[in-house]
């Protein structure tokens, strides 16, 4: 069953075409990598898939949980938060958390989009909603515990060390209990021995929390190990996709990457 | 007929005067991505400034005028360096902040220094007498303010073109962090900028004495928020575009005087339903980019 | 990492060993303030011009609040303020004044026939008067909110600012119902000390509330990232627009305070330049602190008008400073760009009041006080 397919989706940016004619599909439960030079339209991608940008042309079928066999909702140019509510959350290429605010209010509001009280019973504090606000604090500390981040839960979240503040935006993420999740670029700016945590870490949520991962990611070695399949892009255009074994032979992405040697 | 005739007059007089206060705050924003609200007590500081120097001081007219702008340049250069510059790494609403109190405190500055009570606006050459023209009578003054106004920006667009200073400018309104590398001397700019804005303002604030002769603190106020309105009519950043804007939003107020009577107390209120409209249906103004945020 | 441990279990369950402590100084406050409160309205503790620079503080505390909600807290510069609190003010005087005073107001020009029969009276008049302004003005903000919030910064500033001058305008405009310029006077002063420090009373547990509920830190989030907030499931128009109608009720419940307490309104009291003076309370107090807002309100309103021997005429030593009108405004506002200049998160930055926070700073007090008089280490200590 396919989780998100996009249909010839382009973005133009004046005479620029960042993505052109992107026909992707990501499978349940599948890990798929975006790779590709600086510049191949990756994060306009995420941005067409999260609502940031409305494509130009094309479109964007979303599969909603638990849906059985209905057909795919088409979630084109739709609002960003509208979206995060359908079930798909994201990360930022350069890490955009709540700098004011501590690591559990970071992950708490991220259970905003699934509340169910309304304003007037929360101002005057009901009882069902101090039920909700306790159940949100229990199921976010549950949330820190298993990204190893509960110690840090009344830290103002600018203040952790740069590899944990990833680890937080994947934490917050995954709060607003998505099927789908999209990283943009999660290893950036990680050493070795963080990067290959942060393997097995996306692994493991995949499995723990039953998702389907979208990742975009410069480093080969996290493609690699952990991608069901890769997709390759070069200048918006789509020039190869496959299986990791697939990719690492392909003669058009060595091309792209290392450029044709002048003659 | 004549009165239509006379009205235009009019409106090309007032939205000249806009245009030239329009510019300092298109040239300001386009560096420093400020509403500079402290531009229109600028202008009020000129208009005490002529009235020093003319009723006060008995300095001719022609000299004065020269005092006059050179003052004011340099209270705009101060109140750069003194409340902008020092924060200029700080987010920009710090600098809003900071450009309301530089307001504040120049009406209250100025209610010290000159009082309250209104002053009379000394009355330069024959630019208050009469003009008939085909049988239209109009002030001469709105002969003088277009054409002044356009020699101005003529001047400055040329200077802005093809010296190195304009040169400098548009660099760093483009970008900021790219034109620092490049060499280009930020503070100098900012400050030349700064500069031109105000002298500008000084000349508008001369010739609107000329047109309502009447000096108070909170005189720079009114027409400082018109014209910025002005400016982002034009679209704000853009030179020429503050230049149309002012044109056009002076004409519209006094044309809509003209034609519905009835409306001429709610004169003021027109400035701000056109900011609304243009803010809703074109953001960038008649002349702006369109520009888009980086995720 | 021990040390957190323990700290995060206290957290968790929602006890610190201080609480009890800290209830009780609470409590102790709030009974001192009420019998100063009591005393201060019969007459007992301050003069009837203290107790009107009282009212005028606790009036603008509600003020800075309004404004704090939508700038500090929302993150959504909104220059609005005069004009909401001119429909609350107008609003609340028109519903509580006597039909004969009426008449003799509206001599220029008669007053509508609609409103010529009304009259609120007493304490549950103000309370219905200062709720319908709340409301009026809440549905104003929600009207001119539509448009306006889907601009930002500087725009939106600008936007609203013009809003509320178009209010003023209209409201100079319409005789028959505001009396035009010439405003109203002889409003009932009803609203006493226990009305203006109730009344901010009530919107301080509201805020203090409101921001420990989701929806206020979808406000906060908003305010540090409104990219990231959206792709977290917050509306930002829906929450733009709360946070509006919200401190638009505010600000025309604080209008309605201040017509009551001020006995006389007109439009040009609603200039901008009373958003500035507000806008400047929140900046000095901090944006996005309840505490800074009230601290603040009552600093700058106090401190305006014991500046007021600045206009007097006063010696320093042997010069005779003469009778200067309008220099402690002078003075005041070159304070202030003191404070945005130098001391730009303001008193409390984003920070509250908290008794653990009180003693520490009084335990720490003696290191802070001799680090002053030590040389500085160079290089700087590891953070």
């Amino acid at each position: 069953m396919s989780v998100l397919k996009t249909e010839g989706a382009t973005m133009r940016f004046g005479g620029v075409t960042a993505v052109d004619n992107l026909n992707i599909h990501i499978e349940n439960n599948e890990i798929v990598a975006i790779i590709g030079p600086n510049g191949a339209g990756k994060t306009t991608a995420f941005n067409m898939i999260t609502g940031v940008y409305k494509p130009t042309s094309g479109q964007v079928l979303y599969q909603k949980p638990n849906s059985g066999n209905a057909a795919m909702e088409n979630i084109t140019g739709k609002r960003p938060d509208l979206i995060a509510g359908l079930g798909i959350a994201r990360t930022f290429q350069n890490i955009r958390l709540f700098k004011e605010q501590s690591v559990l209010d970071n992950v708490l509001i991220a259970n905003h989009v699934r509340l169910k009280n309304g304003f007037f019973s929360a101002m005057l504090h009901w009882p069902f909603y101090y039920k909700s606000e306790r159940e949100m604090r229990e199921r976010s500390m549950v949330l820190l515990e298993s990204v190893g981040l509960a110690d840090h839960a009344n830290e103002l979240a600018t203040s952790l060390p740069y590899g944990l503040q990833r680890r937080l935006e994947i934490a917050r993420a995954l709060a607003t209990q998505p099927q789908l999740l999209l990283l943009d670029e999660p290893a950036a700016g990680m050493n070795p021995k963080e990067t290959e945590d942060l393997t097995q870490f996306v692994a493991q949520i995949r499995d723990d929390f039953q998702l389907t991962v979208l990742l975009i990611e410069h480093h080969m070695q996290i493609v690699m190990d952990i991608s069901d399949r890769i997709y390759v892009l070069d200048y918006g255009k789509t020039i190869a996709h496959g299986s990791p074994a697939e990719i690492q032979g392909n003669p058009d992405v060595i091309t792209a990457y290392l450029g044709v040697e002048e003659e | 007929m004549a009165l239509f005739w006379q009205n235009v007059a009019n409106g090309l007089t007032v939205g000249s005067l806009y245009a030239l206060v329009a510019i300092g705050y298109t040239m300001v924003y386009g560096i420093l991505r400020l509403i500079n609200f402290a531009h229109g007590d600028i202008f009020m500081m000129a208009m005490y400034f002529a009235f020093f120097a003319i009723s006060i001081f008995y300095i001719p007219w022609y000299i004065a005028i020269i005092l006059v702008l050179v003052a004011t340049m340099l209270l705009g250069m101060l109140i750069e360096k003194t409340a902008y510059a020092p924060i200029r790494n700080a987010p920009r609403i710090s600098l809003l902040i900071s450009s309301i109190g530089v307001s504040y405190l120049l009406e209250n500055l100025a209610t010290v220094l000159f009082t309250g009570v209104p002053r009379q606006f000394p009355s330069i050459g024959s630019l208050q007498n009469s003009l008939v023209i085909g049988g239209v009578t109009i002030q001469q003054l709105a002969i003088y303010t277009p054409v002044v106004m356009l020699i101005l920006v003529a001047l400055l667009l040329t200077l802005i073109n093809k010296t190195k200073t304009g040169m400098a400018m548009r660099a760093v309104s483009k970008d900021f962090e790219t034109a620092k590398l490049m060499g280009v001397n930020i503070n100098r700019t900012i400050s030349s900028t700064f500069a031109i804005g105000s002298m500008l303002a000084a000349v508008g604030a001369i010739m609107w004495g000329q047109k309502y002769p009447q000096i108070q603190p909170y005189i720079g106020v009114m027409p400082g928020l018109k014209c910025f309105i002005a400016a982002v009519i034009g679209g704000i950043g853009n030179i020429k575009g503050a230049v149309v804007g002012g044109l056009l939003l002076g004409m519209l107020e006094i044309m809509i005087v003209y034609a519905q009577p009835g409306l001429s107390g709610y004169k003021d209120a027109f400035a701000f339903v056109a900011l609304i409209l243009v803010l809703l249906i074109r953001p960038t103004g008649l002349f702006g980019e369109k520009v888009t945020d980086k995720v | 990492m021990e040390k957190n441990k323990t700290r995060f279990r206290g957290i968790a369950s929602g006890l610190t060993k201080n609480k009890r402590r800290n209830l009780l100084l609470s409590m102790i406050a709030i009974i001192a303030l009420t019998v100063f409160l009591h005393f201060t309205e019969q007459g007992a503790t301050v003069g009837s011009y203290e107790v009107r620079v009282l009212n005028l503080c606790a009036v603008y505390a509600v003020l800075a609040l309004s404004m704090n909600l939508i700038n500090g807290f929302t993150g959504q510069f909104s220059l609005g303020t005069a004009g909401f609190m001119a429909i609350g003010a107008y609003t609340t005087s028109l519903l509580i004044m006597p039909v004969s005073v009426k008449a003799k107001v509206f001599y220029l020009e008669p007053i509508v026939p609609w409103l010529e029969n009304v009259h609120w009276e007493g304490n549950f008049g103000l309370f219905g008067a200062l709720l319908v302004a709340g409301l009026i003005t809440a549905v104003a903000a929600f009207i001119i909110g539509f448009p306006v919030l889907r601009l930002k910064g500087d725009y939106l500033a600008i936007a609203t600012l013009g809003f509320s001058e178009i209010i003023r305008i209209v409201f100079t405009n319409t005789q028959s119902v505001t009396n035009g310029s010439t405003g109203i006077k002889s409003i009932p002063n009803t609203a006493n000390i226990w009305w203006t420090f109730g009344v901010m009373a009530f919107f301080v547990v509201f805020m203090l509330r409101l921001m420990k509920t989701s929806y206020g830190r979808a406000f906060k989030c908003i305010r540090d990232d409104e990219v990231a907030a959206e792709s977290m499931g917050i509306s930002l128009f829906k929450h733009k627009m709360l946070s509006f109608v919200i401190s638009g009720f505010m600000a025309g419940v604080g209008g309605g305070l201040m017509a009551s307490v001020l006995g006389a309104i007109t439009p040009l009291l609603f200039r901008f330049i009373l958003a500035y003076d507000i806008l400047l309370i929140v900046v000095l107090g901090g944006m996005g602190s309840i505490t800074g807002s009230i601290v603040g309100a009552f600093l700058i309103t106090t401190a305006k008008e014991w500046l007021r021997w600045l206009d007097a005429g006063f010696n320093i030593g042997p010069i005779k400073v003469p009778q200067i009108a309008g220099l402690r405004m002078v003075v005041f506002s070159a304070l202030l760009m003191l404070v945005i200049l130098f001391y730009r998160r303001g008193l409390f930055g984003n920070k509250e009041f908290s008794w653990d926070g009180m003693f520490r700073l009084i335990k720490n007090a003696p290191k802070r006080v001799a680090a002053w008089f030590k040389p500085k280490p160079k290089g700087g200590g590891a953070k």
